[in-house]
């Protein structure tokens, strides 16, 4: 397939896909359409750094990242909890292929291929849980910074 | 301070005011660091000094006035309703502002604990037909439309068989392990239809419908946030529904075959 094409249908699913989660959490009306977008970042940029050939986990990594960082910022527009975007953002990210592979695998008695297939959910679910970290770091990073510039801008006027 | 005769009836209101904002919240699926933020602000607002909260998604806890007055709720349904997290959070702020008294803000609560809004059930249901088979192409890579309307067809049956099962039993687990019984059923018997169908792909879409994202989300941000009891809670949680899902996958095709 064309890679516009492709590109094209990944961002129309990705959205479609976070906004049909969003339906069933019963997120917030008001927030649906942010949700999607914020679906479609993070997958977007695991899909470009996946097929860059940078492997699995960090693709999950820096797009759940992403996710941490626009949930945040969106949080902050809508006045929502984070939660709200976050959960169906991340939907495309949670590794169900590798868990289905190793429940067949389990299945057909073959035990060291499920290992090795649990291995790597743990793996991904993992990667997922360094990036959401890291965002909740930058963004903790940026609030400090910007108290203290408030504060210091404060001090001049007041002077 | 201590407790008198007189203080004693708002202690009461304030405590139950709280305790119902903490529980709702929790059974919509809040971050534990934002329960026990909230119940202290609300404590806060309405003037009493050093409120202590701990809350765990099975029972919260607080305690007002240095512990002269000690009261628990216990959580008994974890459902998942963003709404109700977003409701409780909207009139805390709303009573921070000042806008409502404490009566209003118990009547309210007490309002949203009997009537949430949700969704209607046919729009939930249109929700996972649209993301089983959306969700299923971003996975497989493979953009095979057979499978697309099958997947479609297969996610909203499995979660409409979820979402009344559960209100049947009080077993937990129980539903999900039923939901993708049938969810397998329904793929075998489309594959059996239209042998061009590919049950894998099928499935592996439409069990994204149940799968524990929010309970995954939450188990790691309550233990990055240092709330541990919680997260490992919630990671079992995660765990074990995962688990279930598999396993009735799992029978059902031991058993006729795919």
């Amino acid at each position: 397939m064309v890679l516009w094409l492709q590109v094209l249908i990944n961002i129309i699913f990705s959205y479609l896909a976070s906004v049909g989660f969003a339906l069933t959490i019963n997120v917030p009306r008001r927030a649906l359409n942010l949700a999607g977008i914020n679906g479609v970042i993070g997958w977007m940029i695991y899909w470009l750094t996946f097929h860059a050939g940078l492997g699995r986990a960090i693709p999950n990594t820096l797009g759940a990242l992403a996710i941490g960082i626009c949930s945040l910022a969106f949080s902050r527009m809508k006045k929502c909890p984070v939660t709200v975007f976050n959960i169906p953002a991340l939907v495309p990210l949670v590794p169900g292929v590798p868990a289905y592979q190793a429940m067949r695998a389990m299945m057909g008695g073959n035990t060291n291929l499920a290992m090795e297939y649990l291995v790597k959910t743990a793996i991904i679910t993992g990667a997922i849980g360094v990036g959401f970290l890291l965002s909740t770091m930058l963004t903790e990073f940026y609030f400090r910074i910007w108290r203290f510039y408030r504060n210091k801008k404060n001090k001049y006027n007041t002077h | 301070m201590v407790t008198t005769k007189e203080n004693k009836v708002v202690y009461q209101q304030v405590l139950d005011v709280c305790l119902t904002a903490g529980r709702l919240m929790i059974e919509g699926g809040s971050e534990m660091y934002r329960v026990e933020d909230t119940m202290k602000r609300i404590a806060l607002n309405a003037g009493m000094t050093n409120p202590r909260v701990f809350a765990t998604p099975t029972g919260v806890f607080m305690s007002l006035a240095g512990g002269d007055m000690m009261q628990l709720i216990q959580v008994r349904d974890r459902n998942i309703n963003l709404e109700l997290v977003d409701r409780v959070n909207e009139l805390s702020r709303e009573f921070a502002r000042q806008e409502i008294t404490l009566d209003q803000l118990e009547n309210k609560i007490n309002r949203v604990a009997i009537a949430t809004p949700t969704f209607p059930i046919w729009l939930q249901v249109l929700g996972a037909a649209i993301l089983s088979p959306t969700l299923m192409v971003l996975f497989t890579g493979k953009y095979d439309w057979i499978d697309f309307p099958a997947a479609a067809v297969v996610g909203a049956i499995g979660y409409l068989v979820f979402g009344s099962f559960k209100r049947w039993t009080k077993i937990r687990f129980l539903s999900e392990l039923i939901a993708s019984a049938v969810m397998g059923l329904v793929a075998i018997g489309l594959n059996w239809l239209f042998p061009q169908l590919t049950i894998d792909y099928i499935l592996i879409g439409a069990l994204m419908t149940l799968v524990p994202g929010l309970a995954l989300t939450n188990a790691l941000r309550d233990l990055f946030m240092g709330d541990l009891v919680s997260g490992v809670v919630r990671g079992v949680e995660a765990a074990l529904t995962a688990v279930s899902l598999g396993a009735g996958v799992a029978i059902v095709i031991r058993f006729f075959g795919g």
